[in-house]
């Protein structure tokens, strides 16, 4: 299990990271607008997006492997509910301009109210889709 | 390979490493924070309060800057009003993230870590962005 201290001490590294992107290339580093300009951005706006999502893959799957506490690998949520997380979450990313990384740890770095609205929005949205699966039983009559 | 690639790359990897430390890669820990009323967690406070006591800080040196070390110019969202695109789109987000607790960047990670999971959640998150994508261009045809 890990500790408030690594939750602190990763934290304090994808700070940094994004540091880094807007010090260095001026970009933000929001993982869903980074993978959707992928695709749709010009073609000279690529390669970073590319290089810096094979070091985000990379580094994160050599670290997953040394650490005591990474998640057990076999699928443990049924497919249907996997799937359909994943199209909610890709639609609503896109539709929003972005996701955790983008917005809350990007956004709110930059004092915007327009990433607070939305940080508070899919936080609010997700404890009560959490509240409904996990703690309202259907009694059917 | 360029700079910018080479400061791009580095920075995704300390941007992997920061997800998988915090813990966030298992989308369980996650859902334990979105667990109010439950076995909560607050595992994800601590690595958004880290994340954001950082960019909080250093951002506002880095934007007195007159320009990012390899680039011409700074590239920051040009959108400031609460619009209903982002309530609506946060609020879809919300509900995909709360189902599974994955979001795009750890379930990234997790992809490229072996997880099942997310074997199957990354080919539909991408799906679900295109999926927007064709939405957006068929609006924007019918408003012409």
């Amino acid at each position: 299990m890990q500790s408030w201290a690594h939750g602190i001490l990763g934290g304090a590294l994808i700070g940094l990271s994004a540091t880094l992107l807007l010090w260095s290339i001026g970009r933000i580093a929001g993982i869903s607008g980074i993978v959707n300009g992928l695709a749709s951005a010009p073609r000279s706006d690529r390669a970073w997006r590319a290089a810096f999502l094979v070091g985000l893959m990379a580094a994160g799957a050599v670290t997953m492997q040394f650490l005591p506490y990474a998640p057990a690998r076999p699928q443990s949520a049924s497919t249907p509910i996997l799937l359909l997380a994943g199209l909610l979450v890709g639609f609503g990313t896109r539709m929003g301009n972005g996701c955790t990384s983008g917005h809350g740890v990007c956004g709110l770095g930059r004092l915007s109210w327009r990433s607070l609205a939305a940080v508070m929005t899919f936080m609010l949205a997700a404890i009560a889709t959490v509240f409904i699966i996990r703690h309202v039983t259907v009694t059917l009559p | 390979m360029s700079r910018s690639v080479i400061a791009a790359l580095a920075s995704g990897a300390l941007f992997g490493l920061g997800l998988a430390i915090s813990g966030m890669t298992d989308r369980l820990v996650v859902l334990g924070f979105l667990d109010l009323y439950g076995d909560f967690n607050p595992q994800l406070a601590f690595v958004l309060a880290g994340a954001v006591m950082v960019t909080a800080l250093a951002f506002r040196f880095v934007l007195r800057l007159p320009r990012p070390r390899i680039a011409a110019e700074f590239r920051l969202p040009v959108e400031t009003k609460v619009d209903r695109p982002l309530l609506f789109g946060a609020a879809i987000f919300g509900v995909g993230w709360g189902l599974i607790g994955f979001c795009p960047g750890p379930a990234l990670v997790g992809l490229a870590g072996g997880l099942q999971d997310a074997m199957i959640f990354v080919p539909a998150m991408l799906a679900g962005s295109f999926a927007h994508y064709l939405v957006e261009r068929r609006g924007k045809i019918g408003a012409e």
